[in-house]
C-alpha cells in the first residue's frame, strides 16, 4: 500500500515538477548503475537535488533508491517523519550520533547491505546556492566498510536557483546533471576524499555556467 | 475530428509523414553502404523530427484550445531555456516569476482574439513592468544588462512566438481552403524546411563562410541554395494553405528563408557569447528547444505581419 502510495506521489507529483518546473540536462546518463549497491554522491544547492537525482531512474527502480538525509531535520515532526521515511524513503542520519559514540551509518550500511542504491550529499547541507563546498568523511567511512561498493559522483547545477535554501516559491530552471565515472575504494580515508573532491571539481568544469550573483 | 481540420491539411500532413519516411529510408540505405561513417547524429536527428512532427500534429489537429496551450508550453520551454543560459541576478529571482507569468497571459490575449493588446503587452507593458519591479529591488549593479537580457528573452520566446499561434485565431473566411492551421503550418513547415535546405545546401556545396565569427558552418551556397529551395517550396504551398497567390507566396518563402537564417544565427551569437554549443539537450541531435526555433523567432512575426497586411 505504502508503496503504491510512493509510486503514484512519483509519477504524478515529482516527475511532473521535475520536468516541467525544472527540466533536465544530463550528461553521460549511461554512467548511471542500473542495479545496487551503489552510492550516488552529489553536491547539494536545493530540496530540488534529490527529487533530481531520483527523477534519473525508471520508476520500477524506486524501492532501490534510498536519499540519506539528516534526521535532526527530516524527523522534526511527525508528519514529516512519516512523509521523509515513508514515501521519499530517507535514511535518517543522525547528526549528532558520534559524539554519543553511536553508529551514525548503521542505517546506511544496512541499505548497502540489500542493494540499495544510495544517495548521498557530502556537503552535509545546502549551503550557499550554487556555491560547492568541501565533502565531508562521512562517505569514505561508509565506502571503507563496503569497498566493493562503487561512488559515483554526480555534479547539480541549476536547482540551487530554482529554490535555494530559504526560498519556498520555486522559479523555473534547467537543471544541469553531469554523471562521473565510478570510483573505487582505495584504502584510506583522507586519500580517498582528496580523490572524491577533484573528480567533483572536474566534473564542474565540463559545464560553462552562466554566473549568478 | 475537429471541423477546422481541413483535407488540404490532412494532405499536408501525409506529406511530411511522406518526406520523414523518405529520410529514414535513406539513412537506413546510406548506413548500409558507408558503414564506417558515424551516422548516430543524424539518426538521432531524423528521430527527433518524428517525434517532434507527430506531437505538432496532434497539437493542432484537435482543439484551437490544445494548439494554443501546446504552442505556450513551448514559448515556455524556450523561455527557461534562455533564462537558464544567460546570466540572471540573485536579487531578480522573484522578477522572473512575473517574467514567466507573462506566458500565459500573452496566450490568453491571443485565444481572445485581442489583437491590440497581443501586439503591445510584452513591448508595452512587460517591458515597464520588469524594469520597476527590478529597480525596486534597489540592486543597481547589472541593472541594465539584466534588464535587457530579460526583455530580449521574452521579446523573442513569448512576443515572437506567440505570432505563430496568433496565425490560428485569425479570422477562418480569411482563408477558406485551411484556416488558421493551415497558415500555422505553412509557416512552421517552411521554416524547418528551410533549416534543413540550408544545411543540405551548405553541406553539399558549401565553400565559402557566410559569418564565420558567428557559425562557421554557415555558407553563401547553403543561404542561397536554401533560400531558393524555400522560394519554390513556398511558391508550390502557399495557395494551397494560404490565401496568398502565387507572386506572395514566392514573397513569403524569400522572407523566411532570409528571416529563417538571421534567427538561426541570432541564437547562435547568443551562444558563443556565453560560451556554449547547445542550449539544453531536449531534443537529442537538435539540442534545446531555441536550438529548434531559433529560426522561428524570426519568421513567425516577419510572416505573421507580411499575410496579415495584404490579407487580413
Amino acid at each position: 500500500m505504502i508503496a503504491l502510495l510512493r509510486w503514484t506521489f512519483f509519477l504524478l507529483v515529482v516527475r511532473p515538477i521535475v520536468l516541467v518546473i525544472l527540466g533536465l540536462n544530463v550528461r553521460h546518463r549511461e554512467r548511471l548503475p542500473l542495479t545496487g549497491p551503489a552510492i550516488l554522491v552529489a553536491n547539494h544547492n536545493s530540496h530540488f537535488d534529490t527529487m533530481v537525482l531520483m527523477s534519473l531512474y525508471p520508476l520500477r527502480a524506486l524501492p532501490k533508491l534510498r536519499p540519506v538525509a539528516a534526521a535532526d531535520y527530516f524527523m522534526r515532526s511527525g508528519a514529516l517523519q512519516w512523509f521523509s521515511t515513508r514515501i521519499i524513503g530517507i535514511i535518517p542520519v543522525d547528526r549528532g550520533a558520534r559524539a554519543r559514540g553511536e553508529d551514525p551509518l548503521a542505517g546506511a550500511g544496512l541499505a548497502l547491505d540489500h542493494g540499495d542504491i544510495l544517495i548521498l550529499f557530502p556537503e552535509g547541507t545546502r549551503g550557499e546556492p550554487e556555491a560547492m563546498a568541501k565533502f565531508k568523511k562521512g562517505v569514505a567511512h561508509l565506502v571503507k566498510r563496503h569497498p566493493e561498493v562503487p561512488v559515483y559522483p554526480i555534479f547539480l547545477h541549476g536547482s540551487g536557483k530554482v529554490l535555494p535554501k530559504g526560498a519556498v516559491i520555486p522559479v523555473p530552471f534547467f537543471v544541469d546533471v553531469f554523471v562521473g565515472e565510478p570510483l573505487a575504494w582505495s584504502g584510506e580515508v583522507d586519500a580517498y576524499m582528496d580523490q572524491l573532491n577533484t573528480y567533483m571539481a572536474a566534473l564542474a568544469k565540463e559545464g560553462k555556467f552562466p554566473p549568478w550573483e | 475530428m475537429a471541423p477546422e481540420l481541413s483535407e488540404r491539411l490532412l494532405w499536408t500532413l501525409g506529406g511530411i509523414g511522406g518526406l520523414l519516411v523518405i529520410a529514414s529510408v535513406a539513412l537506413a540505405i546510406l548506413g548500409l553502404v558507408k558503414p564506417d561513417y558515424d551516422w548516430r547524429e543524424l539518426r538521432l536527428r531524423v528521430k527527433s523530427w518524428w517525434v517532434m512532427a507527430i506531437i505538432f500534429a496532434l497539437a493542432i489537429s484537435f482543439d484551437r484550445r490544445l494548439s494554443l496551450a501546446f504552442l505556450a508550453f513551448v514559448s515556455y520551454i524556450a523561455f527557461k531555456e534562455f533564462l537558464s543560459l544567460v546570466p540572471t541576478r540573485r536579487a531578480d529571482r522573484r522578477v522572473l516569476l512575473w517574467a514567466y507569468l507573462a506566458i500565459p497571459i500573452q496566450y490568453v490575449w491571443i485565444g481572445i482574439e485581442w489583437y491590440g493588446m497581443f501586439i503591445i503587452f510584452v513591448p508595452v507593458y512587460m517591458f515597464l513592468l520588469l524594469p520597476a519591479r527590478m529597480v525596486l529591488i534597489g540592486v543597481t549593479e547589472g541593472y541594465l544588462r539584466a534588464a535587457g537580457t530579460l526583455h530580449w528573452g521574452l521579446m523573442t520566446t513569448v512576443f515572437s512566438l506567440g505570432h505563430a499561434a496568433f496565425l490560428l485565431v485569425l479570422p477562418a473566411e480569411g482563408n477558406p481552403g485551411a484556416g488558421g492551421p493551415g497558415l500555422l503550418l505553412y509557416l512552421i513547415l517552411l521554416t524547418q524546411l528551410n533549416d534543413v535546405a540550408q544545411f543540405i545546401w551548405g553541406k553539399s556545396l558549401g565553400r565559402r563562410k557566410v559569418l564565420p565569427t558567428v557559425s562557421p558552418g554557415k555558407t553563401y551556397e547553403g543561404l542561397v541554395g536554401g533560400v531558393a529551395t524555400t522560394i519554390v517550396l513556398a511558391t508550390l504551398l502557399g495557395p494551397w494553405l494560404t490565401p496568398m497567390s502565387l507572386l506572395h507566396s514566392a514573397a513569403a518563402g524569400a522572407l523566411i528563408g532570409f528571416g529563417g537564417f538571421l534567427g538561426d544565427v541570432t541564437v547562435s551569437a547568443i551562444k558563443r557569447d556565453l560560451g556554449t554549443k547547445d542550449s539544453g539537450d531536449l531534443l537529442p541531435g537538435h539540442g534545446g528547444i531555441l536550438d529548434r526555433v531559433d529560426s522561428l523567432t524570426f519568421t513567425a512575426p516577419l510572416f505573421f505581419h507580411f499575410v496579415f497586411y495584404l490579407y487580413y
